[in-house]
């Protein structure tokens, strides 16, 4: 499949997504979201790509759907729309056993909210800027945003987001913890690079596993998450990255990872 | 045939414990006639060799533990085929089993898939797997004990949706529904498989034998005829050298030591 509407490329162990339509922000229209289920599949299964950078071309991250796109369709269901188009790349997302750093270069609204929030980790460039936008058409949060916002932020800052419709600015996503770090707009890739890359050199198989455990703690009760501590330490155990990980700790030197 | 024939499958034992893997992970495992005749070979060797105390089932890869039957293999079938080639003997063979069946499942299990699952008695599944039978997308439905296993089940309402809508069900959905015992991350689901099947090799193989024919038999029995099963095999025990042993054991605060006898 060759994309017109992202850049997708693998270097060094990191796996970068760009979202490409910049003359619209970013807007997802059909071709986007499928493009973007595409590089999904692909990154899912190569084993090259051991960490995953979401970022958007230009000045946008994403401003969610394109609405203009849909102009003059009839009865466009909005429901086939996030069943076929987002609520999979959500769901790969948060199944996908390999960290996925979002690098937030401007503003993020509606479905673009989301997919920043279906990452694990957030950094923003100080012109970026998150916007609950669905309220202000008549629409609800879709594509996860009402699973993941009160989860990071608490439930009533997340109805205020959700409620109020109005945007925040890239130091208040800080303060409230929607994203991880915040950095000069010009620094935004190398600080992107700088995480990705220990993550893509990291241990991709235990931190696929933390990534599950995490998720689990977020929803399930305390004896799930212990029984799945377990299983976790248990295949991790089994890792060529724990004996790396123990030698290195033993010998005072830098683990090299392989990600097995 | 000889273990070493074995094109499709591949087989395993450690300890009491055999594992029998399907074999044709870029079909996604789809179930054959040879995969078939292959899985009831292995079974009937395993049924016979005393060394097995219990078998675990799975598929190769983490994509599929079985999509289903060989579609190509129905595809041009008339219905005097279909009858010659008398699968169901083979599924048969399986329900007959007399040792304890335990389900590793990874991805999906469709169709034949999870028609093979059902006939297990015990399911671990990775939490990424899904269960199915999607037949009527292809113009048929369950014919390997689809509609009767799942509503045992799964009860009614949930078996129409499954066989009727198509819908799969996620390993938690599962889960929730009684069609799997546990659900555990991907790499787990062989450990867990394999560590349940030493839990019951452990114990006498002939109480666990009489003990899984008196559950199945509760499927198919009257709650009259299922007691008088479950007295019958239960005075049966109590002729046992393991009955004798598993007694004395508990008393002198020990392991036991079953002999299967």
């Amino acid at each position: 499949m060759a994309y017109e509407t992202v850049i997708y490329a693998v270097a060094e162990g990191v796996a970068t997504l760009t979202l490409n339509r910049p003359d619209v922000l970013n807007a997802f229209n059909q071709q986007l979201t499928d493009e973007i289920q595409d590089v999904l599949k692909k990154v899912e299964r190569d084993e090259a790509a051991r960490c995953l950078v979401i970022t958007g071309g230009g000045r946008a991250f994403s401003a969610g759907e394109d609405l203009k796109s849909h102009a003059g369709e009839e009865q466009r269901s909005l429901a086939d729309s996030l069943r076929n188009r987002y609520n999979p790349i959500i769901r790969k997302l948060a199944a996908l056993n390999k960290p996925v750093l979002g690098a937030i270069n401007g503003v993020a609204a509606g479905a673009g909210f989301s997919l920043a929030l279906a990452c694990d980790l957030r950094i923003a460039s100080d012109k970026a800027s998150f916007l609950q936008a669905f309220v202000n058409i008549g629409l609800v949060p879709d594509s996860g945003s009402s699973f993941f916002l009160p989860r990071l932020v608490g439930y009533a800052k997340a109805a205020e987001l959700c409620m109020l419709g109005e945007k925040i600015g890239a130091e208040e996503a800080l303060r409230l913890g929607i994203v991880n770090k915040l950095v000069a707009h010009d620094d935004l890739m190398s600080a992107t690079t700088e995480w990705a890359s220990r993550l893509a050199n990291g241990p991709t198989l235990a931190l696929g596993l933390i990534k599950r455990a995490l998720h689990l703690g977020t929803t399930g009760s305390l004896d799930e998450v212990l029984d799945y501590e377990v299983y976790g330490q248990e295949i991790a155990g089994h890792s060529a990255d724990y004996d790396e990980g123990t030698a290195a700790f033993m010998a005072k030197r830098k683990p090299q990872f392989t990600g097995k | 045939m000889q273990s070493q024939d074995y094109k499709l499958i591949l087989t395993a034992q450690e300890g009491a414990v055999a594992t029998i893997t399907l074999n044709r992970p870029d079909k996604l495992n789809a179930l054959n006639m040879a995969l078939m005749d292959e899985i009831v070979a292995a079974l009937e060797g395993m049924e016979a060799d005393d060394s097995v105390r219990a078998v675990i089932l799975t598929g190769a890869g983490t994509r599929a533990f079985a999509a289903g039957a060989d579609i190509g293999e129905m595809a041009e079938a008339s219905v005097i085929e279909m009858v010659q080639r008398n699968q169901f003997a083979k599924w048969e063979r399986i329900r007959r089993f007399s040792k304890p069946l335990i389900a590793a499942v990874n991805g999906f299990a469709l169709g034949g898939g999870n028609e093979l699952v059902m006939h297990c008695d015990i399911v671990v599944a990775g939490e990424t797997a899904q269960f199915g039978q999607p037949e009527v997308n292809i113009g048929v439905m369950p014919g390997a004990g689809g509609t009767q296993r799942l509503t045992r089940a799964v009860g009614k309402m949930l078996a129409m949706e499954v066989v009727l809508a198509g819908r799969l069900l996620t390993a938690q959905e599962a889960l929730s529904f009684g069609l799997v015992n546990r659900v555990v991350p991907v790499e787990a689901v062989m450990l867990e498989a394999q560590r349940l099947a030493k839990e019951i090799a452990s114990k006498s193989p002939l109480a666990v034998r009489m003990a899984k024919e008196a559950v199945l038999r509760s499927f198919d029995t009257t709650i009259e005829g299922g007691l008088e099963f479950e007295r019958r095999n239960f005075y049966l025990l109590f002729a046992s050298e393991d009955k004798r042993e598993g007694m004395s054991a508990f008393l002198e605060k020990r392991k036991p030591q079953f002999k299967g006898k």
